[in-house]
Formats: C-alpha cells, sequence, structure tokens
C-alpha cells in the first residue's frame, strides 16, 4: 500500500497495516509521538486498532526535550 | 471628552485636575496626566488621558477588569473570562504561559507539576529568589496573585500520568502542555485526546539555545493539536536552555490560546 507520511509518499509490501506495525517499521519510539491519520489524532492505546488503508495520509509528531537531561533529539517528520 | 480611569467622560471648560481628584477619587494621591506623574495642579483639556492611583491600594474586581478591558480589543474579555485553560508542567514554559494567560485575564487555570523551585530555575522560570524550595504550583499561584488576583487557580502538586490527566484536567477547554521530557508529552498528547477529543492542545517541541528565534513556529495537526518550536532543537549538552527562546515559545503558546478562544485559530 501507498502511504502520505509527513507529506511523502511512502511503498510498503503490506497490504495490511495498522498504525503500530507501521510505526515498529519505521522504528519510531511509541512514547514520543503523535499520530494523525486523516486529519484527526489517534490516540496511542488505538495504534493496533487502526487500520490504515492504501492512500491514507498520516502525520507524525516526535516530540524532543526541553528540560533537565533529556537525549538529544533528532530532526522530526 | 477626556479619559479618566480608562473611562470616557464629559468634563467642563474649567476643570482642573484636583476638581476631578476629589470628584473621581478623592484618596488619590498619584496623578498621571497623559502619560507622565504630574505633582501639581492644572486645567484639563479635551483629549487628556488621566490617572488617578492610591499608592498600594488593590482595585476591586469591577474596576481591575474595566482598566483591563480597557486595553483589550472590544468583546475579547468577555470570552477570556469564560474559559478555563490548563497548564501541564511550570517550568520555564509553563511558568510563562501562566502569567501571560492571568495578566490576560483567564477565568480558570488549571496548573499541574510535581517539581520544587530550584535555583538553577531561576534563568528562564518566572520564579524569583525568596521562592527557592516551594513548590512550583504554589510559588506560581503566589504570583499569578501578585499580578490579577482576580483569576481563579486550581493548583495541583503532583506528577502527571496517563491515569490522573483525565481527571485533573476534566474541566479545561484547552490543555497547554510545557512539559520537558518528550516521553511526558507523548503520554499527555495521547491520555488527554482519547478522553477529550473534541478539545484543544497547544504543545511545544524544539526550544533550546540560542539559535534564531525566527525559526520557531506553530503548526497544527488535525484541527485540534497544535506545536509551538523550531521542533528539533532538544536539550543536551552545548545546547542549553535559556529565558528568550523559551520565553518565545512560551508566549507562542499562549497566543494561540487565546486565538483559540476567540475562534480565530483556523
Amino acid at each position: 500500500m501507498t502511504l502520505t507520511i509527513n507529506g511523502e509518499k511512502k511503498s510498503f509490501e503490506k497490504t495490511s497495516l495498522n498504525i503500530r506495525n507501521l510505526l515498529e517499521l519505521l522504528d519510531l519510539p511509541l512514547d514520543h509521538i503523535a499520530v494523525e491519520l486523516n486529519r484527526s489524532i489517534i490516540p496511542k492505546s488505538q495504534f493496533a486498532e487502526t487500520p490504515l488503508a492504501d492512500e491514507d495520509v498520516i502525520e507524525i509528531v516526535r516530540f524532543v526535550g526541553g528540560g533537565k537531561s533529556s537525549p538529544s533529539g533528532q530532526l522530526i517528520i | 471628552m477626556i479619559k479618566v480611569n480608562e473611562q470616557f467622560l464629559q468634563y467642563d471648560e474649567n476643570t482642573s485636575l484636583l476638581n476631578l481628584r476629589d470628584a473621581i477619587k478623592p484618596n488619590a494621591d498619584i496623578i498621571i496626566y497623559n502619560g507622565f506623574p504630574v505633582p501639581i495642579d492644572q486645567s484639563v483639556h479635551d483629549g487628556d488621558e488621566i490617572v488617578f492611583i492610591k499608592r498600594g491600594e488593590i482595585p476591586s474586581q469591577e474596576e481591575l477588569e474595566t482598566l483591563m478591558v480597557s486595553r483589550h480589543s472590544p468583546g475579547v474579555h468577555e470570552r477570556v473570562k469564560k474559559s478555563v485553560v490548563g497548564i501541564a508542567g511550570q517550568g520555564g514554559l509553563g511558568s510563562a504561559v501562566a502569567i501571560a494567560l492571568a495578566r490576560l485575564g483567564i477565568g480558570t487555570l488549571v496548573l499541574a507539576d510535581f517539581d520544587i523551585v530550584e535555583p538553577s530555575n531561576l534563568n528562564r522560570q518566572q520564579y524569583f529568589v525568596h521562592q527557592i524550595g516551594q513548590t512550583k504550583v504554589q510559588a506560581i499561584e503566589e504570583n499569578i496573585r501578585m499580578i490579577n488576583p482576580y483569576v481563579h487557580t486550581e493548583i495541583h502538586h503532583i506528577k502527571l500520568d496517563e491515569k490522573n490527566v483525565p481527571q485533573v484536567f476534566k474541566d479545561v477547554d484547552i490543555l497547554v502542555e510545557a512539559f520537558d521530557r518528550p516521553e511526558m508529552k507523548g503520554m499527555l498528547v495521547n491520555s488527554f485526546f482519547e478522553h477529550f477529543p473534541d478539545r484543544y492542545m497547544v504543545c511545544a517541541s524544539g526550544l533550546a539555545g540560542y539559535g534564531d528565534a525566527n525559526l520557531i513556529q506553530s503548526q497544527v495537526f488535525g484541527e485540534r493539536l497544535y506545536i509551538v518550536g523550531d521542533r528539533h532543537s532538544a536539550a543536551s549538552p552545548g545546547q542549553g536552555l535559556m529565558s528568550p527562546r523559551v520565553g518565545v515559545v512560551a508566549h507562542h503558546q499562549a497566543n494561540k490560546v487565546l486565538q483559540i478562544i476567540l475562534g480565530e485559530n483556523q
């Protein structure tokens, strides 16, 4: 299936994916992120139950730290 | 027409400042005439702006609100006063957002933090030396009282987690995320939207260092999640947290809250 992730089209061999599977494929830390699917925020508890369809538009926000000693951040999206 | 204590008044040709003071606020010991304190009596003229102050007197709620309304755009104050805004975390971001929103006259602020004011906080957080050792929620409440005693505050000295977030912030229209750690930011977004998908959140990400402040922007995800920051400057050795950039992000967040309240966030 083809998904638009943070504005970029990406193709995946799998024909069935949920949000959790996708985040694992992208190797993203589940705790640092928020996910928007087709303009709605999907809470983390629903990642595994939310199937993705071909042509879905997904935004993944990866937060970086502000306060004391936090690991150095990576560019988000 | 002249303006006295932010209200327009008709005046008599022969009126002097002292006549006016005796009629409007006889106990005033300071007179500000067109922006400058004046020690002597003089006559007033069309278009003058005059403020009478009694040194050390705390204005009544009605009086303070009149003064505040006068400097807001018309219609802002009513809506701001009805709003309930939550702030999760009272560090550099949260304390600055709290003070900006208190000055706006937000009706109720729900403030949560588990931390204590430490000396190292004072380089960017809105606390004072004498508050070292106090809980941040008590210290910020005290500071809000000094600015605007009529803002209702609800404080929670608590470490927020996914279980207590829905309880602590159950009444807020808008939640401001002001945490330091990225996993806490993620937890808050996920926990809040799971319970309250129809409300708004204003988050921060990327505010460390002293890079160009113009890189700080707000971006909307979906229709209800805003993220302010440069989105990649995490705090790390050599990339500290400093007052100006933290303040830019905090005030972006506070302004987004105001836009949402006024329905001008789109």
